[in-house]
């Protein structure tokens, strides 16, 4: 346990040392939350048709994301990713860890720990004078808070499972390059889900993406009651439990694949 | 200057050829440009299906907007990149070779590369621009096609300043120059909708502070029927503030490189 | 009128001094404190056409400065220069056209690429017609053997390889002044030769004038009449090879091997410095004492298994010339 302590632990002073990168990332994304209210601002003034959410509400779920822009598994885990590529993963192997154990450590890392540097000033701007409003209930605090915990989880299986599929490496680059899009679109980043043609988002609930920010702030905003935390958590947790095992499989076939190909 | 278009041209010719040693990696990176291009025009249509118009505008006209300002983005990416690699370049010290040799190092700097997977985001601008410009019910004439060519003309340079921009500051900082970000990424965004729907503060941040208006914006309202003589000259104007702001980085660049040469770093 | 030409060449720069923790970073955004560095503290020299002349110092002694400044790549704060007539700095382009740079860190080359595309791409950057380029990439790929190089992407080349494909780079547009900086760094003995004998054929036969900056002294002594010794910006020493070794050498040293390990040893003119195992190294001056003299001396009062005299090493003397400069 203290080996994946010390991992968060350096990931963070690492983060810290950029300060200039981290100042020019809040000020990106205050400026394109900006941005993005001004648009939904201007489609709300001549209002011909009910829509999906209220005009506050999206421009919570828009501060929102901002904040956790980097929950979101767009960039992965490089460092893996090129110990995979160029096959030096193998003497990761001589140390004494669990190999996945450890890239879901970095990758949960990689996740927490520069969305907790960001999150913090962004939601403590946007709450003073930029609209972004206090959840709905407590219950809708509390269920929002266990969701966006299990959502942490769920995008480090993903940052893992990329970093696996590298061992094929034609087919993993595909992955890299293309899943992270795949994430980009249906996780609600970009758009907020309910606003999606009402049969997309019918496909939507059958794939994990959904977990990663829409479920939790949805919760949170009370747009999905209270009542709906437990089974969406479990959702939640359940693929992530799937993706776990399937980068688990991968990552055992594919040493195996190493091992016969002589490294 | 036809020498120098020829030495562009054998430059570009070795860029390619380098690029084209990296295949599935090129076309994987194709594929995700057009990708996300394409994810923020569905999320513009999306939008429009639900709310119907935007103060006026429809999509095809958005689409006219959204496609001038990716092709010439597209463009000055493809163009530019050396610009855009320029921070590495000095702190990596490449920068002292470029003025070991006897042409201009804005020249060699824009010729260092040509970057081909930025055909992603032009393709599929230049098909939502087609397809926004077919759903107009106008009469097309010659002159229609001159001013896109034009405007997008403009938006390669306006593009183009901002990356030289952000580079010059490479000279005075090695640090947070991810602020410039804001600009061009946050500029294309910004100008895939109306200015005029956005708040005043902002829309002078995009008109005055760096003309943003001159790329996409002034020019397609000179293309839509029924366009006021002034809006028409308005149009045929913009490219060139967007030509005087190429003028202005420049003259910046020019700033920069004197200083580095004083400094020696 | 000498080649090169240098009067009283200034350079100081300003470093930002950096406060540490968050408070000191913050402090720096506001007022920075810097701190100045007289990188070139008043260097003179002048070059004739067709010298080989090695410039050497410690690191940040000021040679990569008034390397600089010779290329044009840097605007000195005082001083006079000329290279050929011209004020490098002011008409940097047509200065550069005449100069050729190799540096032993760094490629010219494009890294994906074939070196005969880096060929033709800098034949078309510096204007040499094409014919020209043909003639003269033959020429350099006979003498430094780069036939089976010249279709080899440059990133699957070795260090020497490179290092001699950097060299015919710099040489396609015919300079007739050749800055080398450390070009023989990282290399093999027999590259490092190859290297050596290709820069002396082309001083001999061309006339082309080279100036070397590098630590190895064996470059150095294969290849410069003239030796440059600079610190803290200052000349230290300007003269032949022969003459800086003159100087240095008025101290000899004497080795000798004893049949007895505890022996001490020890005599008036001379002083022990070092002492390992049976072998005991002496400097003695041979104006004081004449070497046959010392030998019988000693020989007289220890059982010797073997004896030799030599010169100290260049190194060691240039070392001492550094550290009484800073004394």
């Amino acid at each position: 346990m203290n080996a994946y302590y010390a991992l968060f632990g350096a990931r963070f002073r690492e983060l810290l040392q950029y300060r200039a990168a981290a100042i020019a990332g809040f000020v990106t994304q205050l400026f394109w939350g900006l941005i993005r209210i001004m648009i939904f601002e201007a489609f709300y003034r001549v209002l011909s048709a009910a829509q999906p959410m209220r005009f506050e509400e999206v421009v919570t779920y828009v501060w929102l994301s901002q904040a956790f822009l980097m929950l979101i598994p767009f960039r992965m885990d490089g460092e893996a990713m090129q110990k995979v590529r160029d096959g030096s993963v193998v003497y990761e192997l001589a140390r004494p860890l669990d190999l996945y154990g450890l890239w879901f450590a970095r990758a949960l890392a990689l996740r927490l720990a520069p969305t907790l540097l960001r999150a913090v000033p962004l939601l403590a701007i946007a709450a003073c004078g930029l609209g972004l409003q206090a959840p709905a209930s407590w219950a809708a605090a509390a269920a929002g808070a266990a969701s966006l915990a299990a959502a942490f989880l769920l995008a480090a299986a993903l940052t893992a499972l990329v970093t696996t599929s590298l061992f094929w490496t034609v087919s993993g680059e595909g992955v890299a390059r293309l899943l992270p899009l795949t994430i980009w679109i249906c996780s609600g980043i970009v758009l907020p889900l309910p606003f999606f043609p009402e049969w997309l988002q019918r496909v939507l609930e059958w794939l994990p993406f959904q977990g990663l920010i829409d479920v939790p702030f949805r919760l949170y905003l009370g747009h999905l009651p209270p009542e709906a935390a437990l089974a969406q958590i479990g959702k939640q947790l359940a693929w992530t439990a799937a993706l776990v095992l399937l980068g688990r499989g991968l990552l055992n076939r594919g040493l195996r694949r190493l091992e016969v190909q002589g490294g | 200057m036809c020498e120098s278009l020829a030495l562009y041209m054998r430059y570009v010719g070795v860029s390619l050829r380098a690029q084209m040693q990296y295949r599935v990696s090129f076309v994987l990176q194709v594929l995700a440009q057009l990708g996300v291009t394409s994810i923020e025009f569905f999320t513009i249509a999306v939008l429009f299906a639900r709310f119907g118009a935007l103060e006026g505008w429809s999509l095809p006209r958005v689409a006219i907007l959204y496609g001038l300002v990716h092709v010439s983005f597209a463009l000055a990416e493809a163009l530019g990149r050396g610009f855009d690699v320029f921070p590495e370049l000095v702190r990596g010290g490449g920068f002292d070779r470029i003025l070991l040799r006897p042409r201009g190092a804005a020249f060699q700097v824009l010729a260092a590369e040509f970057q081909v997977m930025r055909i992603g985001r032009l393709a599929q601008g230049l098909a939502v621009l087609v397809w926004g410009l077919a759903a107009q019910e106008h009469a097309w004439a010659w002159s229609d096609a001159v001013l896109i060519a034009w405007a997008i003309l403009g938006g390669v340079c306006f593009f183009g300043a901002l990356m030289i921009f952000s580079a010059t500051l490479a000279f005075w900082t090695v640090e947070g120059l991810e602020l410039m970000n804001v600009l061009t990424y946050g500029g294309v965004e910004t100008a895939q909708f109306p200015l005029d729907i956005y708040r005043p503060w902002f829309r002078a941040v995009f008109t005055f502070g760096v003309p943003l208006a001159c790329v996409n914006y002034l020019p397609a309202q000179a293309l839509f029927g029924a366009a006021t003589p002034e809006r028409v000259l308005a149009g045929w104007l913009a490219p060139l503030a967007c030509a005087a702001f190429l003028g202005v980085s420049l003259l910046a660049w020019r700033a920069g490189v004197r200083r580095y040469v004083s400094t020696g770093s | 009128m000498p080649q090169i030409l240098v009067e009283g060449l200034v350079k100081t720069y300003r470093v930002a001094e950096r406060r540490p923790g968050v408070w000191g970073a913050l402090h720096g955004l506001v007022r920075r404190a810097y701190r100045e560095v007289r990188a070139l503290d008043g260097v003179s020299f002048s070059i004739e056409a067709g010298e080989i002349v090695g410039y050497i110092g410690p690191n940040g002694a000021g040679k990569s400065s008034t390397v600089k400044v010779l290329s044009g790549i840097l605007t000195p704060d005082a001083g006079r220069v000329e290279v050929a007539g011209r004020v490098p700095w002011l008409e940097r382009a047509a200065h550069v056209a005449g100069i050729g740079v190799v540096f032993g860190q760094r490629t010219q080359l494009w890294w994906d690429l074939p070196v005969v595309e880096s060929f033709e791409l800098l034949g078309a950057i510096y204007r040499v017609p094409e014919a020209e380029r043909l003639r003269r990439q033959a020429e350099l790929t006979e003498r430094l053997e780069l036939g089976a190089l010249l279709d080899t992407p440059v990133r699957q080349l070795s260090l020497g390889q490179r290092m001699r494909c950097d060299l015919a780079a710099s040489l396609l547009h015919a300079p007739s002044i050749l800055f080398l900086d450390e070009p023989t760094i990282g290399l093999d003995a027999s590259a490092k030769l190859a290297v050596r004998d290709f820069v002396k054929r082309l001083n001999r036969e061309r006339g082309v004038t080279v100036i070397l900056t590098t630590h190895d002294m064996d470059d150095i002594e294969a290849l410069c009449s003239r030796v440059m010794l600079i610190d803290r910006g200052r000349m230290l020493r300007d003269g032949s090879m022969a003459a800086l070794r003159e100087e240095g050498q008025g101290e000899r040293r004497l080795v000798v091997d004893l049949e007895d390990e505890q022996t001490e040893v020890a005599d008036a003119d001379a002083r022990v410095v070092a002492r390992d195992g049976h072998r005991v190294t002496l400097h003695y001056d041979p104006r004081r004492v004449p070497t046959a003299h010392l030998i019988a001396r000693i020989a007289a009062r220890h059982a010797l298994r073997d004896l030799f005299v030599e010169h100290p090493p260049i190194e060691e003397w240039i070392a001492r010339l550094y550290r009484e400069a800073r004394a």
